[in-house]
């Protein structure tokens, strides 16, 4: 099976079932070894047990632009190629990417407090994940809000684009500001800077993650194409009627 | 038992509201799920079917 056989929704929701149960299980598995690892993680000599709390916010930080990436590609497939499944790609991914992204500011926040001294600071890699999660709110509403699916596609995706430019700016914000945040320690150049015994249970919880999203989006599109099936019947039923 | 120290609030809080985002979402693809098969399953009782012939319900 080529890729732009997957372009057929039918043929996507026949591959989708026979993948789900698998990548559930993977999901599962991969979860239960890295929660096992951040338990039995060594106290960080400044932070003590709560380095802990990266093996989760860490994951939903990069996942939070991750899927806004995914949505960005999905949003050239609909403008450039008007592929079928592009819209059903990035609406589906939207309130996954947002609960990612409002998992990484709570524990964030919940990392700050004991460290910083604070839950909140308005320094530019804060406040760009907050603008992400308020981008995130707006592109479910604008989805909402448009009842023509073509249209709200079109719209959505040039958002999404929009928003992209985002990216770099949460990415490097560090770099480019004085922040309270720190610096990136793990995708670096030069390596990453932190010990085995921390960067090991991080890596397994960020694929765990990344795992879950694939898992989730995958059920989700299938959903919306069901949901799309759906509408499109009922016109039918209406049209059929009203003749 | 692990000693979380004097932080361990924030440190299970971090925890269970990643659990309780995680269970919701996978709440929400279920419930949606069954919700659009059984709006299929109704439209399929009440005799529509798509163009290409096939019936509401019929996903290979």
């Amino acid at each position: 099976m080529s890729l732009i056989d997957l372009a057929n929704p039918t043929r996507f929701l026949a591959l989708s079932a026979r993948v789900l149960p698998w990548l559930a299980a993977a999901t599962v598995i991969l979860l239960t070894i890295g929660l096992y690892q951040s338990a039995s993680a060594p106290d960080d000599y400044q932070q003590g047990a709560t380095v802990k709390i990266m093996f989760i916010h860490v994951p939903n930080a990069w996942l939070s632009m991750f899927v806004w990436g995914v949505m960005s590609l999905a949003s050239l497939g609909t403008l450039v190629w008007r592929h079928p499944l592009a819209d059903v790609a990035a609406k589906a991914a939207a309130p996954i990417g947002a609960s990612f992204t409002f998992l990484a500011l709570l524990t964030g926040s919940l990392w700050g407090r004991p460290m910083w001294g604070t839950y909140w600071e308005w320094d530019a890699r804060l406040t760009s994940v907050l603008i992400l999660f308020l981008m995130y709110l707006g592109l479910m509403a604008l989805w909402r809000a448009v009842e023509d699916p073509s249209r709200a596609a079109r719209a959505a995706a040039v958002l999404t684009l929009v928003g992209a430019l985002n990216l770099p700016i949460i990415k490097f914000s560090v770099d480019w500001w004085n922040t309270l945040h720190q610096p990136a320690s793990v995708m670096r150049m030069g390596g990453s800077t932190l010990d085995k015994a921390f960067l090991v249970p991080l890596l397994v919880m960020a694929v765990a993650f990344t795992l879950l999203f694939v898992t989730l989006h995958l059920a989700a599109m299938r959903n919306e194409i069901l949901r799309r099936r759906v509408r499109s019947l009922q016109m039918m039923q209406a049209s059929q009627k009203a003749a | 038992m692990m000693s979380l120290g004097p932080y361990a609030s924030f440190i299970v809080t971090s925890y269970a509201a990643a659990a309780i985002v995680v269970v919701m979402l996978i709440g929400w693809v279920v419930i949606d799920y069954r919700n659009q098969t059984a709006r299929l399953r109704e439209l399929d009782r009440s005799g529509v079917t798509r163009r290409s012939g096939r019936s509401a319900t019929d996903t290979p």
